[in-house]
């Protein structure tokens, strides 16, 4: 197993009745009500410190993500955080996996094959690429990319990327959406032929295609746990058979949010409010504005509107007990969260690349650090080997890093190279 | 060519199938009518033969054609265009190819932008140009509310001032059925509004008025009073820069008066139009 640390870098203190009093935790919440620039300075350098001090406790990786014009998790660009946290763990076996920046935003995207190589360089040959198509919230409604157009500029971009990273030649790319006559990145990555790719979606079935086709690890980025995805993820391997590859559990990435305390009634006692502030605040968004008119392509629409997948219930009638049972949460001392993510989410999903969420919502810093620590320490060393005895190569890892990782000393890990 | 029947129509038309764009786009055309040739462009909605076209069809030669996308079994024909000047040298081969080579246009909403574009690029083409609450403009103190991202309640308040009338049923598929026919009239809402949406996100300006100027054939507006998704001060964009264009406001109406006050607005525009 590979396990990374995953951060959205949420505002964490929202007023107790936002999602009474405003439309949308993204695109409209309005910054001069809510927000205080020294505050959110203070979020981002404890993020920081968070995804570094889980590098210290034995994490795989620490990863970033890219969201724009939101409270619920605002890296807009997630290169500036990684390159911080590429530098910090250098001489360390941590990866840094950037999940990542939106290449349809980039314009050209080949910013972000750039910005990848230049991490890849600091790091030694230590990034995860991630790939990510980008929300609707954040492609078409905060940076104005034609919601018919959010695919194929996307898969343009991915095939530009690829080509900018490895080609031997100057090459010119005379695209339907991007023109570049001289195309000759610098610098390269370390990592040949390029840095391992992951896509992560939200289980969209052209998604899964792509992914396979590419030979890529899909991730499915859940907030609803692993019940919940379990067909979802069936459908992912049976196109992966299908389409004639192996089994490889480290094809497959999922995201869990999880809370470690020293017993499960400590637990919900340290943890419930902020569980319940994620998904009652930081998920207030519209339906519509996950799928604007053209985003799917035909087939998908009619395929969605005839078999409507049974929406995840309203998580505002949920509450930290309920998130906790239907699996949204692991929550609970580090034995029961061990077998929790070993039976439901890491075997049942055949999932090789775990990241999980520990920072959730509204949770302060202090009790961010207790919980990746615990998680860190008692329950990760636990779940290192679960598929060890199957013996598969994860090749969607830097390969310097793909031997069992031994724990750094602390003290030696953050303070950089 | 080709004759389908699944079309949501009424009676007495007849319809089409044009192909243009190097055989890559499907256009069917619904026609009814005798008299001069009127070119009908529909709005994001779709088109559906409504008793506004009837009307019109008793004074003219209706021609509707639908937007790239929007015609059954030729969906994905719409990523063949790459812009509005694509879609708009599409028009002027329909055209060519229906063998018309000028007519009346008339057009509502995304339509109405469409049919002044081509006004603006074939000033030949159009002998008298009618819009009902066309789009292509942008004023930052009346912004235009993306009906795109509303959700379908929101929606049909924001189209019709009565969103509960004859009109707003006939172009909405009921919320609270899942019969197969509710789902299709539901999948052909959301990707009419994907297709023209393709042509105006996020803001409905895309240059007519760097174009307008060329449009050379008479103009009508015509504004429904309560229009809440393109305000009727829009009209005043249209009129000084189109010289002697007129506007006419219409009571009890919003942004498709030609639908919610079809008495009123039909012999205005067949008035206008027979000038």
């Amino acid at each position: 197993m590979k396990i990374s640390a995953f951060h959205l870098m949420p505002y964490r203190e929202l007023p107790a009745d936002f999602e009474q009093r405003y439309e949308s935790v993204w695109v409209t919440p309005p910054w001069w009500e809510l927000a205080d620039a020294r505050r959110v300075g203070q979020y981002y350098n404890w993020t920081l410190d968070e995804l570094q001090y889980a590098a210290k406790v034995g994490f795989d990786g620490v990863c970033t993500n890219e969201h724009h014009q939101n409270a619920y998790g605002f890296m807009p660009s997630p290169n500036l955080m990684g390159s911080v946290l590429a530098r910090a763990t250098n001489g360390t076996n941590v990866a840094i996996v950037q999940m990542g920046a939106t290449l349809p935003t980039s314009n050209p995207p080949l910013r972000v094959a750039e910005e990848y190589a230049m991490l890849d360089c600091i790091s030694g040959g230590r990034l995860v690429a991630g790939l990510p198509l980008g929300s609707p919230m954040d492609v078409n409604l905060c940076y104005g990319i034609t919601p018919m157009e959010h695919r194929e500029r996307y898969r343009e971009a991915v095939a530009l990327t690829l080509k900018a990273w490895q080609a031997r030649e100057i090459f010119p790319w005379n695209g339907r959406y991007f023109q570049l006559a001289t195309v000759n990145l610098w610098p390269r990555p370390i990592q040949q032929p390029h840095p391992p790719v992951w896509i992560p979606g939200s289980g969209s079935i052209s998604t899964f295609d792509f992914a396979v086709e590419h030979d890529v690890c899909y991730c499915f980025l859940s907030y609803s746990g692993a019940r919940s995805a379990k067909t979802m993820m069936d459908g992912y391997w049976r196109v992966v058979a299908d389409k004639g590859r192996d089994l490889n559990p480290y094809r497959a990435g999922f995201l869990q949010l999880v809370v470690v305390a020293e017993n499960d009634a400590r637990a919900e006692e340290k943890y419930a409010r902020h569980v319940e502030y994620f998904y009652h605040k930081c998920l207030h968004v519209p339906a519509m504005w996950f799928s604007p008119p053209g985003n799917q392509d035909y087939r998908s629409l009619v395929a969605t509107m005839s078999n409507p997948v049974r929406r995840a219930e309203n998580p505002k009638n949920l509450r930290y007990r309920d998130f906790v049972e239907k699996g949204f949460v692991i929550a609970g001392s580090p034995a029961t969260v061990r077998d929790r993510l070993k039976e439901e989410v890491i075997k049942s999903l055949r999932v090789g690349n775990l990241m999980v969420l520990l920072q959730i919502g509204s949770m302060p810093h202090e009790l961010a650090l207790e919980n990746i620590e615990l998680f860190g320490r008692e329950v990760l060393p636990g779940l290192r080997d679960v598929w060890d005895d199957e013996g598969w190569v994860n090749h969607w890892w830097p390969e310097r890093l793909r031997q069992r990782a031994t724990p750094v000393p602390a003290g030696l890990a953050a303070g950089g190279a | 060519m080709s004759v389908r029947a699944e079309a949501p129509v009424g009676g007495g038309t007849q319809e089409r199938t044009v192909t243009v764009w190097q055989g890559r786009v499907r256009m069917r055309v619904v026609s009814k009518g005798r008299g001069p040739v009127l070119i009908f462009f529909h709005g994001p909605w779709g088109l559906t033969w409504d008793p506004f076209l009837d009307r019109l069809a008793e004074s003219f030669t209706v021609y509707a054609p639908e937007h790239p996308g929007t015609t059954p079994d030729a969906h994905d024909d719409v990523y063949h265009l790459d812009g509005l000047w694509d879609l708009v040298l599409c028009y002027d081969e329909l055209l060519e190819t229906l063998g018309i080579r000028d007519a009346a246009f008339v057009g509502h909403s995304f339509g109405g932008m469409v049919a002044c574009e081509v006004a603006a690029a074939y000033p030949d083409r159009v002998r008298r140009l009618a819009m009902i609450a066309p789009l292509g403009f942008w004023r930052d103190p009346d912004r235009i509310v993306n009906w795109m991202m509303l959700e379908p309640a929101a929606l049909r308040a924001h189209i019709f001032r009565d969103p509960e009338g004859d009109a707003a049923r006939r172009m909405f598929p009921r919320t609270d059925a899942q019969d197969a026919a509710t789902t299709e009239a539901r999948v052909r809402l959301m990707w009419a509004m994907g297709t023209t949406g393709k042509f105006i996100w996020p803001i409905p300006d895309k240059g007519l008025k760097k174009r307008i100027h060329r449009v050379k054939a008479p103009s009508l507006l015509v504004w429904g009073r309560e229009d809440r998704l393109v305000p009727a001060v829009y009209a005043q964009e249209f009129t000084r820069r189109l010289s002697g264009a007129r506007v006419e406001t219409i009571d009890g109406a919003g942004h498709a008066p030609h639908l919610e006050q079809t008495d009123t607005v039909a012999p205005v525009v067949r008035d206008f139009l027979s000038q």
